[in-house]
């Protein structure tokens, strides 16, 4: 048995005697690290967060907001994590961000506010003037303030000094922020962490009922609620060749494993729908977790990724111990929360083609998502749009895809083959409309009535010729 | 916990919360946090899965097999009273077998282990058994069935019926509205200390320590003297812990009996918002009778709200919402009923606003609906309907101190309303597919408990030798400021600086028989006790401080800036510590009690008469929103609000509650909304799928002014309640989205908005008015 190290708020810390998936939130109150706090133990309240030190994009450290509900104690062995204790050791020194939100009034009954300081403090060290704007806050709820001081304290800060200790630590080179190779027994449970897709093969033909944890923001949910007793994770987090990201002319390929974030930020501008959508899924604190591949092979009908990638034509390519293939994404999902995966094969990669627009041709499309909530909630309906038009505005080439209409994420395959070849017009699109509405038949659940879907998913339609031909309203979805 | 910034200069009124530093530094101790003894024992509750039915067996055995398992609780472990309500005593604490089960959730055991993990793995193993019968999940069915809690209740004053039948028009129509969850960050937490004798220390986050521990001694059938109950702080409250933190700190105390050890009890997120109740949903039914200026000449009005499976606090609320029926507006002729309809879900409870804003919905829906049917503006609607000084409301009180017209005035032109208007028509002129609505709207609130006994309050202060106090007082902190206020006004009455002063946690050894931190009426009770107390010793320290000074007239001397002297005299000053320590030398007493009694407030129930207000509370509020037609999409431009907090104590913490009560308020009648399963199972029971306001809803331009040097005659200091009014000003909201709908149609008319106005129901009500001849859809949540 390895022991568990990791260091926390600037000390080497020795896991103690739990079971290796415990989520760190729970170890860490038993730690009496009490200012983190459970609000809901679903990733959704933000209570919890705290800072785990990670490689960016970029290459270099960066203080990434986490829900600690969500991360099983073991996934940060051997690196590094911030909590609200960390950051004023001594009385009466607060950290900048602390003082800012004392000071602006925003914390009232404070059972939240452990949380937004976290991701305050995070994205003030990722901010060129200091400042932290609101998409910080997305994964934190305060039911006390209506968060107008945490705005106001979040928007006066100042950069941080170059002798900033938390500062100087990012820009440190001898302790590396990227995860290292793993496997600890304890409580029945076995948590391993290779480091090659060979060594995944290996230690899942070890042990077949494995599961495999990348970000862990489903798996870690199921395990907090009992529905799902994995007696061995196995992590992702350190496999290289599921981190690739790689952009040519003719295509954009992304491993599996690389979180939402950092496809965010790297494929920014790239794909206009896939910037859309990326804004409006879930929270700073999911998104630096949650991978790419975890968002598909979950197969969840109301994914945000796959109506996109459904509309940009994307290729998945998938890799086993007997070998690689590839499928497209539209063949991927086979009914609900059912994929093409066969046991012990996972995505390696999703590769998106770019195509070029040929001259006097354009390329239109949107992404929109309708919820309850514009932040941070689950889709009602998500569709995303992609149509070629030639020299004449005849559509030469369509892909719909919607998430929340069925089962899976799904293509309006009837609906594309009646536009081909059509102008784009009222008519066109009113044709469509009727057609879209029919070939789906939703369900009525708590986010919405099948009578509501049916109509967004027509008016969704519609909403995409407008907003084509006029400038997008500032308007959620 | 009394860590705090200390930048701040003390004389500045603008302190931040007096925990603060404890806040953000994670510092601060909440029930849950408390370093708990090292044989505390934990919980885990077994769940009914029907709403409603019988329990027919309950077999507890099997959870003894998990190791760690030390009891389980059931009916027959409790020595004292299966029965936990405030106000009725309907609220079984735990079934027999036999009895009925009344909602979906019902705990039917608890399970007490060694660590959680055993607990939960216990309860996990007990086996029950129930009939199942058809539940009652809505008002309506509640109605049909005659399932009620309680009598009826009626409020009249004039003749509503001839009203009506003169009025030269008349309008008919039902309103219903969603509940909604607390949604406090913290859920409920309780954990109990066996002490000697059947005593037992109880840490609680309630809002009324005094019931909980009349709960506690209840269930445990001894005497409340053996019962001690404290509360840290809360980590939210709402109203969710005024009632509803009894029964969990009762279940620790009944183990803690039963094992001798400490027990914790905490509810995870799921159960607290499947087992607890919520925001009483209500359905108004109304005819109204106005004029052709749109004044309201007769109003006949049926309240039902949804009280769940026992009554808890559901007729007090319910009252509270029939006295806001009229919001601002003078109704000559007018009655009220009022029932609480029993259905099978957890029992419903207090919500900041009590009912207030339910009321407050129904009449403002009205008032819109009488404004469309005239095609009148419906802010001019409003503001020739309000109270003129002196009027008397439909329960006999005159309104008098009446700011709303000032209070309207100055959002008017702060805001220059009348271009907002125009530019909105322009551009819904403009724009086919989306449309901007605008809405006014004023909040008339009822301050006191309206059952009149509850509004006394105590205080406890004691100094000791080297010149530090302790503060203690009846009414707790659940995140409002109510400590932050409380030292400042001792810290003002004794003339110190407030880091003098420690403020110790709510305890019912300290000051007994307190009313629940409520109605807004925290710092105005406990404020006037706290001052009391105050003055009762610098009373006696001035007689000291006289005789040190070599005077005679101790009434006269000043105590400021932590010093006593004679007026005109401020060279010839003594020190607060050396008044402390020659009082002790002189046998004088350094520790005072405070009491307060809110005067002249009297509510008959029997009548529907009285003057249950010490007075009223103002605001209004204007909000602009744009909505998406083809989704229902909508978003909050901008929101000004101008309100009455008199002189406030502070400004930080009263801009704070306004700010924090509107978005709140704004989450309930836009995002939130409860949906249940047909089994009565809720199916929103987490943020993940309901959906509380994020910082992304709150609008950039959000703009709050409080009105000038208005000090409220017979109140701490000239400030006025604001933990509850502020809430209501979110109706503007509703009444703006409502504005866009309208405007999405041909003609002015009437648009029925169920509450919450989900993006599905505001779609709803456009594609009604793009094509009229579709029949409404009665959009009703929980239905």
């Amino acid at each position: 048995m390895t022991n568990l190290t990791f260091t926390l708020n600037g000390r080497s810390h020795q896991v103690g005697d739990v079971a290796p998936a415990t989520p760190l939130l729970d170890y860490l109150r038993q730690r009496r690290l009490i200012g983190t706090k459970q609000g809901c133990s679903e990733g959704d309240c933000g209570a919890c967060t705290v800072a785990l030190v990670g490689r960016g994009p970029d290459g270099a450290a960066h203080y990434q907001a986490v829900n600690s509900c969500l991360v099983p104690v073991a996934a940060v062995a051997g690196r590094e994590v911030v909590t609200v204790e960390g950051l004023s050791k001594e009385r009466d020194a607060l950290h900048p961000v602390q003082q800012a939100l004392a000071d602006a009034g925003g914390s009232q009954c404070g059972y939240c506010t452990p949380g937004f300081v976290m991701s305050m403090f995070a994205a003030h060290y990722d901010s060129a003037d200091g400042t932290v704007d609101d998409l910080a806050f997305e994964g934190n709820l305060c039911r006390c303030t209506g968060y107008l001081p945490i705005r106001r304290a979040a928007r006066g800060l100042e950069p941080p000094s170059p002798t900033d200790p938390f500062n100087e630590r990012l820009h440190q080179t001898d302790t590396s922020p990227d995860p290292t190779p793993l496997s600890h027994h304890a409580h029945g449970q076995h948590f391993v962490r290779p480091t090659s897709l060979a060594d995944v093969f290996t230690a899942l033909a070890t042990d077949p009922d494995a599961k495999l944890i990348a970000g862990g923001t489903d798996l870690v949910l199921d395990m907090t609620h009992g529905r799902a007793k994995p007696n061995t994770l196995i992590s992702l987090e350190a496999v290289a060749e599921l981190q690739t990201l790689e952009v040519t002319p003719s295509e954009v390929t992304v491993g599996a494993g690389v979180p939402l974030s950092h496809l965010k930020s790297e494929l920014h501008g790239v794909f206009p729908t896939l910037d859309t959508m990326l804004r409006w899924f879930a929270s700073t604190q999911i998104r630096n977790r949650a991978t790419v591949g975890g968002n598909l092979a979950t197969a969840s009908p109301i994914g945000d990724l796959p109506p996109v990638l459904l509309s940009l034509g994307a290729e998945l390519d998938l890799v086993s111990s007997s070998g690689e293939r590839t499928v497209p994404l539209n063949g991927f999902f086979h009914g609900y929360r059912q994929t093409a995966l066969e046991p012990h094969e996972l995505i390696r990669s999703v590769r998106i083609p770019r195509t070029p627009t040929v001259a006097g041709a354009r390329q239109l499309s949107q992404a929109y998502k309708v919820g309850k909530r514009g932040t941070d909630d689950i889709s009602t309906v998500a569709a995303s749009f992609y149509l070629e038009l030639d020299a004449q505005n005849v559509i030469a080439a369509a892909r719909l895809g919607y998430g929340g209409v069925a089962a899976t994420p799904v293509r309006a395959t009837v609906a594309e083959e009646m536009l081909l070849g059509r102008t784009w017009d009222e008519t066109t699109v009113s044709d469509a409309k009727t057609l879209l509405a029919e070939s789906f038949m939703p369900l009525s659940d708590l986010r919405g009535s099948a009578a509501y879907r049916t109509q967004l998913i027509a008016n969704l339609f519609e909403k995409f010729f407008v907003d084509t031909h006029t400038p997008p309203k500032e308007v959620a979805a | 916990m009394s860590e705090r910034p200390n930048r701040q200069h003390p004389e500045d009124k603008r302190q931040p919360h007096e925990s603060a530093a404890g806040h953000v530094s994670g510092r601060a101790v909440y029930t849950d946090d408390q370093r708990l003894p090292s044989d505390m024992l934990h919980t885990w509750p077994v769940l009914s899965d029907v709403a409603h039915g019988v329990l027919e067996t309950l077999d507890v055995a099997p959870a003894y097999d998990v190791p760690g398992v030390v009891t389980v609780l059931s009916a027959d472990d409790i020595p004292g009273d299966n029965e936990t309500g405030p106000l009725r005593h309907d609220e079984i604490l735990l079934p027999k077998e036999g009895d009925e089960l009344s909602f979906f959730g019902q705990p039917l055991a608890w399970v007490v282990a060694d660590t959680e993990a055993a607990a939960r793995e216990g309860a996990d193993r007990v086996v029950f058994e129930c009939e199942s019968y058809r539940p009652i999940l809505s008002i309506r069915d509640a109605i049909d069935a005659d399932s009620f809690h309680g009598d009826p209740h009626l409020m009249e004053t004039g003749d509503a019926d001839r009203a009506l039948r003169t009025a030269p028009h008349v309008l008919a129509g039902d309103v219903e509205m969603n509940g909604q969850d607390h949604l406090y960050l913290e859920t409920q937490a309780s954990w109990a200390l066996p002490g000697e004798a059947d005593s037992f220390e109880v840490y609680s986050s309630t809002q009324h320590p005094s019931e909980t521990q009349a709960i506690v001694a209840r269930v445990l059938g001894i005497s409340k003297n053996r019962v001690v109950v404290t509360c840290l702080r809360m980590g939210g409250g709402f109203g969710g812990k005024e009632s509803q933190a009894n029964p969990y700190a009762a279940i620790a105390a009944l183990a803690a009996y039963h094992t001798g050890q400490p027990v914790r009890v905490r509810l995870d997120r799921g159960q607290d918002m499947q087992l607890t109740g919520k925001r009483h949903g209500f359905l108004g039914r109304y005819r109204v009778g106005f004029d052709d200026d749109g004044r309201l000449l007769g109003l006949d009005l049926q309240l039902f709200s949804d009280g769940g499976w026992s009554s808890d606090l559901s007729e007090p609320v319910l009252q509270r919402a029939m006295f806001h029926s009229d919001n601002a507006y003078f109704i000559p002729d007018m009655r009220v009923v009022g029932r609480v309809t029993k259905t099978h879900k957890a029992s419903n409870t207090a919500f900041r606003g009590f009912g207030g804003p339910q009321g407050m919905v129904v009449i403002e829906d009205i008032v819109d609906r009488v404004a469309r049917h005239l095609g009148l503006p419906p802010d001019v609607v409003r503001e020739r309907n309000f109270y003129q000084e002196g009027q008397r409301t439909h329960y006999g009180q005159q309104v008098v101190g009446n700011r709303l017209p000032q209070v309207w005035q100055q959002l008017r032109e702060r805001t220059g309303y009348a271009d907002r208007r125009a530019d909105v028509d322009d551009f819904n002129a403009r724009e086919r597919y989306h449309k901007r609505g605008l809405a006014l709207t004023p909040v008339k609130f009822g301050i006191s408990f309206t059952n009149t006994p509850m509004n006394q309050a105590g205080a406890l202060v004691l100094i000791y030798l080297d010149g530090s106090i302790q503060l203690n007082h009846g009414g707790t902190e659940m995140g409002q400021g109510l400590h932050t206020k409380m030292l400042a006004v001792a810290a003002k009455a004794l003339g110190v600086s407030s880091t003098r002063f420690r403020m110790m946690p709510t305890a019912t050894d300290k000051v007994p028989n307190t009313s629940p931190t409520a109605a807004s009426s925290g710092s105005d009770l406990n404020g006037q006790a706290v001052r009391n107390a105050c003055e009762t010793l610098r009373n006696r320290l001035a007689e000291v401080a006289a005789r040190m000074l070599s005077l005679n007239a101790p009434e006269d001397l000043v105590f400021e800036d932590n010093t006593v002297y004679a007026p005109g005299q401020p060279s010839d000053r003594v020190s607060f510590e050396s008044v402390v320590k020659q009082a002790y030398l002189d046998q004088v007493s350094l520790s005072a009690t405070g009491y307060y009694r809110t005067p002249n407030i009297y509510y008959n129930k029997l009548k529907g008469k009285g003057r249950p207000f010490y007075y009223y509370a103002f605001g209004a509020a204007l909000s602009e929103v744009e909505v998406d037609g083809f989704t229902g999409c909508y978003r909050l431009r901008r929101v000004d609000i101008v309100h009455d907090v008199g002189d406030s104590l502070n400004p930080l913490i009263d801009v704070g509650q306004i700010e924090g009560g509107f978005v709140q308020g704004m989450g309930w009648l836009t995002m939130e909304e409860l949906v249940w399963d047909e089994r009565g199972k809720l199916l929103t029971a987490a943020p993940s799928t309901y959906k509380i306001p994020t910082i992304g809803e709150v609008p950039e331009h959000f703009n709050i002014h409080l009105l000038e040097h208005v000090p409220q005659p017979g109140v701490i200091y000239g400030s006025k309640a604001v933990g509850e009014p502020p809430f209501m000003l979110a109706l503007s909201v509703r009444e703006a989205l409502r504005d866009a709908v309208v405007a999405f149609g041909e003609e002015p008319s009437y648009v029925p908005l169920a509450a919450p106005a989900t993006p599905e129901a505001v779609l709803n009500e456009i594609e009604r008015r793009r094509t009229p001849a579709k029949p409404t859809k009665n959009l009703v949540p929980g239905d």
